[in-house]
């Protein structure tokens, strides 16, 4: 049998780590932002099938950046993983926070043990029935998990929009407010503006019976834009 | 949390069969065990649903029997399956609510794995494979029998299919009724059912049916003034599954009973 190279496991971290960050870095940026309604999330996807937002749990939300088969394997097995627990308990036992958790376990898993680390970064949401209850997390490639309030970034850009945000966002913003935010901040990472059509924006909804979840459709984007410039 | 390529497709059923069976009911009885009765029509309730001008009622008695006795004056029997369905159960109580919950998982996992609700066939024939599973508990006498209503968005219409233990799935035209009492309730339908009728009218005739259920079949609850029991009914339309409020339901009744008053 032939002996392996030896790689010190420093130098394979950093490979991994390395070639994970490039893939992120191609991908366009999602903003989460806590608003009066409850939590914004905001995109830029040129498509408008394949979605980088998406629905969870009643409460729980997601949203991916990197590369896209990944991270939809980790929405369907986070739909799974959610809708199992339910089932098995009640609705009222699903959590974002034992969600996150897992995901980060999968994600570092996957970062330790296989050759290739998943290039996603994620973001795992859940509005509360107050503000103060609102969740938001945010797991990276190699499985590393934080926790956020206000607003928080994923993708390739996340660290100069983070800066753009920090002297802008303030709580309790309208939702078209937020949207307007999220859109700008989103310009000012990639340096141009964005098209309202490559925008996609759903909500978790604090008011909404049950699923809180919604998805604005290309007009709705366009009216609530229309009222967010009108009113500043 | 598992994440493969080679997942379970977009069925949460098929999912928790195949990796939390242990979750799933299972009903079968051993060989050995109770005496099979084969096949007896759902007892203890009576269920039915009609087609309106806009879409379906869905409506049910309240009552579950143990033999003899009353187990429950105020048990639901119509459910909301979906945003555009509605489910009515008539059989053992206890199989009845797991498939009706177990239904209402699948319909929102596939919604939110693919991003598409199901069809309306779509849902009834999933439905369908459902009772089907059910099949040697049923032989074992735990029937599970739904009536499905939903509003069919591409067809423009509301829909009714009823089912038969071996998950056989059949299309109403008008309307139908099952349950222990829903011969009774069938003659009342078919006596006065008339297409296009208004809500307000198709509802009027679902209750007046339930009543004529309860008068005649001894495991199906009548309207409760005392308890302020009445039956419960659903509306399914375009609009979406909405709960009819239970003042109006009253209100009906009671006028249906000040009817039959000497």
């Amino acid at each position: 049998m032939a002996i392996p190279f030896y790689v010190a496991p420093d130098q394979m971290v950093q490979d991994k780590a390395e070639y994970a960050r490039k893939g992120i870095a191609k991908g366009k940026s999602i903003v989460a932002m806590e608003s009066a309604v409850g939590i914004t999330l905001v995109a830029e996807n040129p498509s408008a099938s394949l979605n980088k937002i998406s629905e969870i749990y009643d409460r729980i939300g997601f949203a991916g950046v990197g590369k896209y088969s990944e991270f939809e394997n980790l929405r369907k097995a986070g739909i799974r993983y959610a809708d199992l627990k339910g089932y098995a308990y009640s609705r009222e036992d699903v959590f974002s926070k034992s969600l996150a958790n897992a995901y980060s376990e999968v994600i570092g898993n996957i970062f330790t043990r296989e050759i290739k680390p998943l290039e996603v970064e994620i973001l795992v949401v859940e509005v509360g029935e107050t503000p103060e209850e609102n969740q938001m997390y945010r797991i990276l490639f190699d499985g590393s998990i934080s926790d956020h309030h206000g607003s928080v970034v994923i993708g390739g850009q996340a660290e100069k929009i983070s800066q753009f945000l920090r002297d802008r966002f303030r709580d309790e913003l309208r939702l078209e407010e937020a949207i307007k935010l999220g859109k700008e901040a989103l310009e000012a990472g990639q340096g141009g503006p964005i098209r309202e059509n490559t925008l996609e924006v759903a909500i978790l909804d604090r008011a909404r019976p049950g699923r809180k979840f919604r998805r604005f459709s290309a007009l709705d984007l366009r009216e609530l834009l229309a009222k967010a410039s009108l009113g500043s | 949390m598992d994440v493969t390529l080679t997942g379970h497709g977009s069925s949460f059923y098929d999912f928790v069969h195949v990796e939390h069976g242990y979750l799933l009911p299972r009903f079968h009885v051993p060989e050995s065990g109770a005496a099979p009765s084969f096949a007896q029509p759902p007892h203890g309730t009576t269920i039915l649903a009609l087609k309106y001008l806009d879409g379906v009622v869905i409506a049910a008695d309240r009552q579950a029997t143990e033999g003899y006795q009353v187990a429950s004056r105020h048990i639901e029997k119509v459910y909301k399956a979906d945003e555009y369905s509605a489910i009515a159960i008539a059989g053992a109580a206890g199989p009845c609510i797991e498939m009706v919950k177990l239904f209402q998982v699948e319909l929102e996992h596939y919604e939110k794995l693919e991003g598409e609700v199901l069809a309306l066939e779509g849902k009834a024939n999933k439905l369908a494979q459902m009772v089907r599973q059910n099949l040697p508990a049923a032989f074992q006498g735990l029937v599970v029998i739904p009536i499905f209503a939903g509003y069919d968005l591409r067809k423009n219409e509301g829909r009714i299919f009823k089912y038969d233990i071996t998950g056989g799935r059949y299309e109403e035209g008008d309307y139908y009724s099952t349950g222990s009492g829903g011969k009774d309730a069938r003659n009342t339908l078919k006596k006065f059912f008339r297409p296009g009728m208004t809500r307000e009218q198709a509802v009027r005739l679902a209750l007046e049916a339930l009543l004529d259920a309860s008068e005649e079949d001894v495991a199906t609850g009548g309207p409760d003034p005392v308890r302020g029991i009445y039956p419960s009914v659903k509306i399914v339309a375009q609009t979406g599954t909405n709960d009819l409020p239970e003042d109006e339901i009253r209100r009906m009744c009671e006028a249906l009973l000040s009817e039959r008053r000497r």
